[in-house]
């Protein structure tokens, strides 16, 4: 998988908030054999240049970083917070995110576009969160966003894809353009369907982060979005309305 | 045997009350001018509770944590064993189910269970937990009563002495300094917190409440005189600087959420420190030649130092076993 200048052999992007420490953050992260962390920046620890300790426990796992702008709810603040991002992580990538509403944390798509178009021009490789909505993913990738992240589901909430359909439709538009559904998904089933649809990949941290068994949960998730790529790549059959019979009906003794 | 202790924080005292209950000739130096106020327990909830923070910490602590129910009543007064009340906002009642997967020896209580324990929130919450053989103290008391204790038994408590420019004549030194100690544990790392102390007279809680929330989980721990101590932030930084507005709208959010009446309440502190943490959030004893380090007590400093000075005193004066 090609995101950007950089080539992955795992299709699993795991965050890396919420776990019940560290030391389990690094042993699920190394279970779910992801490539790509994403760690999210606090402005003032960035500005303070506190935090390096949780940082460096991050690094050791000799992953990529993709720092994000979490919790950010304008253009202005989402943009310094890249910002800060390439300086203490010396990354121009960026997961970036605009919140336009609190309860949901949908993304504002409008200051999504904005952000995306600043960061671009000034160099980052941008992964933005977005909605399944093709009119903007068409701005941000006119923008110069190069990767398009759709959510399955509000942020943190486990239900999974909510709108398959839209999901297909934007897979079919941009079949040039890596996707990954990023938040929403609770379970591994979740994420082998979003596989199944022809997803490049899948991003997620609460599903491992507060499972019980966070470990473990990586592993399944590994396994799923495994199985769910190679039933993409296998090209599954059509489904029907109609019984098909596996074996032929064609000299048996049945009555009709 | 003569043991000094560095750091008189929750760590430190308790520390150096169990090693002088065991005959141990104590001294404790602290670079703070008085008891606990530049140590991170000073900012702590004092909660007793090892089974609800089995929900995000691993079994040890439970384990480790059950022996606080018993030392802090026979070493502070103040140790009031009332239990935990954990509730849910409705459209959160999911956080209340996973709460309760995780976790044990509570029961489940409807709407006038609620009501029967904490009288002010009733009609609020439609269902809780109950975990009643838990305990809170007010942290500050229970330092100062630390403090007095070793006073009694003629333990010196020296204020105002930086350790690392001091000389320090003993046979064996308890390093218990927090996250000050950092250069000497190279794994430790600061994990800040903020919390507010509000007062308030219009309403009553006898018991901490924990109001989980999947983005703000938070609890509120009834102290004298009608304050409350709401906490707390979690924050991967070692940064001590004052509280955010953005911590302070979360938590006072939070607190307004369980009851409208602290919308009235005043603000008596906002406070804000930095918790030492190893990379497994649980605490450690490190022997270094003569010097036993005792560090990384995360958010458990008063449910977990008395295991860990136990551990402590269990290498430097092992309890005879007699015949």
């Amino acid at each position: 998988m090609q995101l950007y200048d950089k080539t992955f052999e795992s299709r699993l992007l795991l965050g890396t908030a919420l776990y019940p420490s560290p030391a389990i953050m690094a042993e699920a992260a190394r279970a779910s054999r992801a490539e790509i962390l994403t760690v999210s920046l606090r402005r003032e620890s960035a500005a303070q240049r506190t935090g390096q300790d949780f940082w460096a426990l991050i690094r050791e796992t000799g992953a990529t970083v993709l720092p994000n702008t979490a919790g950010c709810h304008s253009v202005k603040e989402a943009v310094t917070t890249a910002q800060m991002a390439r300086e203490v992580f010396n990354t121009s990538w960026i997961k970036l995110e605009v919140i336009g509403e609190a309860d949901t944390l949908q993304p504002d798509v409008f200051g999504l576009v904005e952000a995306a178009r600043i960061l671009s021009e000034d160099g980052f490789a941008v992964f933005p969160y977005t909605t399944d909505d093709l009119v903007v993913a068409e701005r941000l990738v006119e923008a110069g966003c190069r990767v398009l992240m759709p959510w399955g589901a509000p942020i943190g909430s486990g239900r999974g894809l909510n709108n398959p359909y839209a999901l297909r439709t934007m897979r079919a538009h941009f079949p040039d353009v890596p996707l990954i559904v990023d938040a929403g998904i609770g379970l591994p089933s979740h994420a082998a369907a979003a596989m199944e649809l022809g997803y490049d990949a899948v991003l997620l941290n609460t599903a491992v982060a507060k499972a019980g068994d966070p470990v473990r949960m990586a592993q399944a998730f590994a396994k799923a979005i495994e199985a769910g790529r190679a039933a993409y790549e296998a090209d599954p059959m059509e489904m029907r309305d109609m019984a098909a019979p596996s074996t032929p009906v064609l000299g048996k003794a049945f009555l009709a | 045997m003569r043991v000094s202790v560095i750091g008189a924080g929750v760590a430190g005292l308790v520390a150096a009350t169990e090693l002088a209950e065991r005959g141990a000739t104590v001294t404790v130096l602290e670079r703070g001018a008085s008891v606990g106020a530049e140590a991170c327990s000073w900012f702590a909830g004092g909660m007793l509770a090892p089974w609800c923070e089995r929900e995000s910490a691993e079994e040890a602590v439970v384990v480790r944590g059950r022996l606080a129910l018993d030392w802090w009543p026979r070493h502070f007064a103040g140790t009031v064993r009332a239990g935990t009340l954990v509730v849910a906002p409705a459209r959160d009642a999911a956080e209340l189910h996973r709460f309760a997967r995780r976790t044990a020896h509570f029961t489940s209580l409807d709407q006038d269970g609620v009501a029967a324990l904490e009288p002010d929130l009733a009609g609020r919450f439609r269902s809780g937990l109950f975990f009643a053989e838990e305990a809170h103290l007010d942290p500050r008391a229970a330092l100062a009563a630390l403090a007095a204790g070793l006073a009694a038994r003629g333990v010196d408590l020296r204020l105002g002495v930086d350790a690392d420019t001091t000389e320090v004549a003993a046979d064996a030194i308890v390093d218990s300094r927090g996250f000050a100690a950092r250069e000497q544990l190279k794994d430790l790392r600061g994990v800040r917190g903020e919390m507010v102390i509000v007062r308030s007279t219009e309403i009553h809680l006898t018991r901490p409440v924990r109001f989980l929330h999947p983005r703000i989980p938070l609890y509120i721990v009834p102290r004298s005189e009608g304050r409350f101590m709401i906490g707390a932030t979690m924050i991967e930084s070692d940064h001590r600087g004052p509280m955010t507005v953005r911590s302070a709208l979360e938590l006072l959010n939070a607190a307004y959420a369980v009851h409208p009446a602290f919308a009235e309440a005043e603000i008596v502190e906002f406070g804000a420190n930095v918790r030492p943490a190893f990379p497994d959030n649980l605490p450690r004893v490190t022997r270094d030649g003569d010097i036993l380090r005792l560090n990384g007590l995360y958010r458990h400093g008063f449910l977990l130092s008395p295991s860990l000075a136990q551990q402590a005193a269990d290498i430097l004066l092992p309890v005879e076993v007699t015949a």
